[in-house]
Formats: C-alpha cells, sequence, structure tokens
C-alpha cells in the first residue's frame, strides 16, 4: 500500500517537472500569449494516457506512468486559470478556441491513443 | 533549484489525487466523481493562490505550490481518458454531464477563488 504511493509519487515528480519544462518553454511570457505549452502538455498527455489504459500496462506500471507521471504532466487548474485571464483580458476568441482545441483535441487524442493502445495490447 | 520546488510538489500533488481517488473507490457509479472533485477543488485554489497567495511569497515556492502541487492535484489526461471511457460503454448523458460539469465548474470555481484572492 505504501509502494502504491511512492510510484505515484514517483511518477509524480517527472511529471510535474517536465510539464514545468515545457510550459517554461512554450508558453508565451506576455500575458496576452497563447499557453501553448499548457496545451500541448493536455493534449500528449491524453493520447499517452489513452494509449496506457489501452494497452492495459501492469498496475504496477500504470501507477507510475498513468496515474503518477501523466496525471501530473498534464493539469486542469492551470489550463482553467489561463481561461479566466483570458477572460480577464477579453480575449473571448482566443478563449473560445483554448477551450475547443483542448476539450475536443484531449478527447479525441484519448480516444486514439486507447484504440492503438488496444491493438497493441500486451 | 527551480525543479527541487516543482518535483517535490509534483510528488505531493500526485499523492493527494490518488488517496482522494483510493477513498472514492467502491462507490457504485460509473461516474468519474474522485477527479472531478480534485480538479474542481484544484480551480479554486489555484485561482486564489494566483491572486492573493503568489504575491506574498518567495518566486520559487509560488511555483513549487502552483505549478507543482496544484498543478499535478488536478489532471486532463484522466478527464479525457474517463470521458472517452463513459462515451465507450455508451454513456452518453454521464459523458457530456461531465464534460459540462468539468468546463463550467472549473471556470466558475477558478473565477470565484481569483475573485476570492482579490478581496483579501
Amino acid at each position: 500500500m505504501i509502494g502504491h504511493f511512492l510510484l505515484v509519487g514517483l511518477g509524480g515528480l517527472f511529471g510535474a517537472i517536465a510539464r514545468q519544462r515545457i510550459s517554461t518553454l512554450l508558453n508565451k511570457r506576455t500575458i496576452s500569449g497563447f499557453p501553448y505549452g499548457t496545451l500541448t502538455v493536455n493534449l500528449l498527455g491524453s493520447l499517452l494516457l489513452g494509449f496506457i489504459v489501452g494497452s492495459g500496462l501492469a498496475s504496477t506500471w500504470e501507477l507510475i506512468v498513468g496515474t503518477g507521471f501523466m496525471g501530473a504532466f498534464t493539469t486542469f487548474s492551470t489550463f482553467k486559470i489561463e481561461n479566466i485571464q483570458m477572460g480577464a483580458h477579453q480575449k473571448w476568441k482566443m478563449l473560445v478556441a483554448y477551450l475547443i482545441i483542448s476539450y475536443g483535441g484531449g478527447i479525441a487524442l484519448a480516444f486514439l491513443g486507447m484504440i492503438v493502445g488496444i491493438k497493441n495490447a500486451m | 533549484m527551480i525543479y527541487l520546488f516543482v518535483g517535490v510538489g509534483g510528488v505531493i500533488g500526485a499523492i493527494l489525487r490518488y488517496s482522494v481517488g483510493l477513498a472514492l473507490t467502491g462507490q457504485e457509479t460509473v461516474f468519474p466523481i474522485a477527479t472531478l472533485l480534485t480538479n474542481l477543488a484544484g480551480c479554486f485554489v489555484l485561482g486564489w493562490f494566483t491572486t492573493y497567495l503568489s504575491k506574498r511569497i518567495h518566486p520559487f515556492l509560488v511555483t513549487g505550490l502552483g505549478t507543482g502541487l496544484i498543478g499535478s492535484f488536478t489532471t486532463f489526461s484522466t478527464f479525457s481518458v474517463e470521458t472517452v471511457t463513459l462515451l465507450k460503454a455508451a454513456y452518453v448523458g454521464p459523458a457530456f454531464l461531465y464534460v459540462f460539469l468539468s468546463l463550467f465548474g472549473g471556470l466558475l470555481l477558478s473565477y470565484f477563488g481569483y475573485k476570492c484572492g482579490e478581496q483579501i
């Protein structure tokens, strides 16, 4: 049981650092910039988690790579605060585009990942 | 140095999210209530954190707590996969409800947190 927490924590360690790296590289520094970094981690993470779940990894790996890493690599709260900041700056078109691409893309990519994962099931 | 803060935040955030998931398993429901709750709670906390606490603590702690801990506590990939799982099981209504509550609930709670922080 304690082992499970350690596995999730280990994945979370690397997931959070990887997200921070990508966000720093891709998110524009200015408040008006589009958050490409957050979008990238969320879409990529959805695709990869779909693949992981579809391929039916052993539970140990699922905890490290799925719950830990992919869970921490992607983020919902930062995505939402970016939505609010776009609204606060009246960037409505950007906000709507960001919402559609994130939700539509995330769900579509998770589906794709799952299909590919099931075909390559272990 | 910043990686240490983000990494430790990530460990704590991921473990907390996993714990909420464990605490809520065994409930006989198809609806992914654990992810919804963590995501909505995280939205409120990060909103408040961004406007209130981030101006009062060291930048490393801001990144460690905001990006690391709260960022890892909430998750987008699990949300996407759970939505697909609901749709594949032909739970179309619950799938739409899940997306709807996440989308608008998240915006609302994020906004409340943001405003709460401004007013203190």
